[in-house]
């Protein structure tokens, strides 16, 4: 058991880690286009909306956004205990929890669009 | 009768600093707070876009037009790229090591292909938001 959930854990971070790795770069230069005031046309409200409304654009929103979510919940435990924070049970809970949340929120907006 | 065994003493808060591997350990290690930061734009830029009301779609993307956040994006495009992307692309060969019939692919080759389809996945996506 112990080592199904290590498993589970882990796969979930190098998943969210290589995800991340390679989309990340873009996602952050699409909000610097748009803090430089040139939104691309595709992030105008409707054409937005009607990417995430697709059932495609859910599944590979909500992907992006679970997988990353685990994969910093996971090393964000890690950075903790590599700044001196002993509490590992405390804070592995609490950010495992807060990227549960986090993914049901997004499951949840997903699905009112 | 007990023994005592040395225990050298090590900062817990700062032992990073003893060694240049380690500041770029520790350096490569905080890019999940990057991470987590921008899985909560994205959240709430995804909350802004499910309120259906395309006012406060507008709202977040005016919200982003300052100068700070300009600086702050640019900033963390170019850490993330260093201490995630490149760093995830150079451990590639070492966390999953090819081997064709009996020899082993080489790691550069493994990299050179990890580049190409971040390459080909970034206008992927450009393209897909309209970027051209």
């Amino acid at each position: 058991m112990a080592i199904a959930k290590k498993a589970l854990v882990w796969g979930l971070f190098a998943a969210g880690g290589t995800l991340s790795s390679f989309l990340f770069p873009a996602l952050i230069a699409l909000f610097l286009l748009i803090s430089s005031g040139h939104v691309p046309d595709g992030l105008a409200y409707d054409a937005a909306r009607q990417m995430a409304a697709s059932w495609l654009g859910k599944v590979v929103l909500f992907g992006i956004l679970f997988l990353s979510l685990w994969h910093a919940a996971h090393r964000l435990r890690v950075v903790f205990h590599d700044f001196g924070v002993r509490a590992d049970g405390v804070i592995a809970t609490t950010l495992y929890l807060l990227a549960a949340l986090a993914s049901v929120l997004t499951a949840a907006l997903l699905l009112m669009i | 009768m007990s023994r005592r065994p040395y225990v050298r003493p090590v900062a817990r808060a700062t032992w990073y600093m003893r060694q240049p591997r380690y500041r770029i350990y520790m350096l490569r290690e905080v890019n999940c707070i990057l991470v987590a930061f921008y899985c909560a734009l994205m959240l709430a830029a995804l909350a802004a876009l499910a309120s259906g009301q395309p006012g406060r779609w507008n709202e977040f993307l005016s919200g982003q037009q300052h100068t700070a956040w300009m600086v702050f994006h640019a900033f963390s495009l170019v850490y993330f790229f260093v201490f995630q992307t490149m760093a995830w692309f150079q451990l590639a060969p070492k966390a999953m090591p090819l081997q064709v019939g009996e020899t082993l692919v080489p790691a550069a080759a493994i990299v050179a292909a990890h580049y190409l389809a971040w390459i080909v996945l970034t206008l992927i996506v450009f393209w897909l938001t309209g970027v051209f």
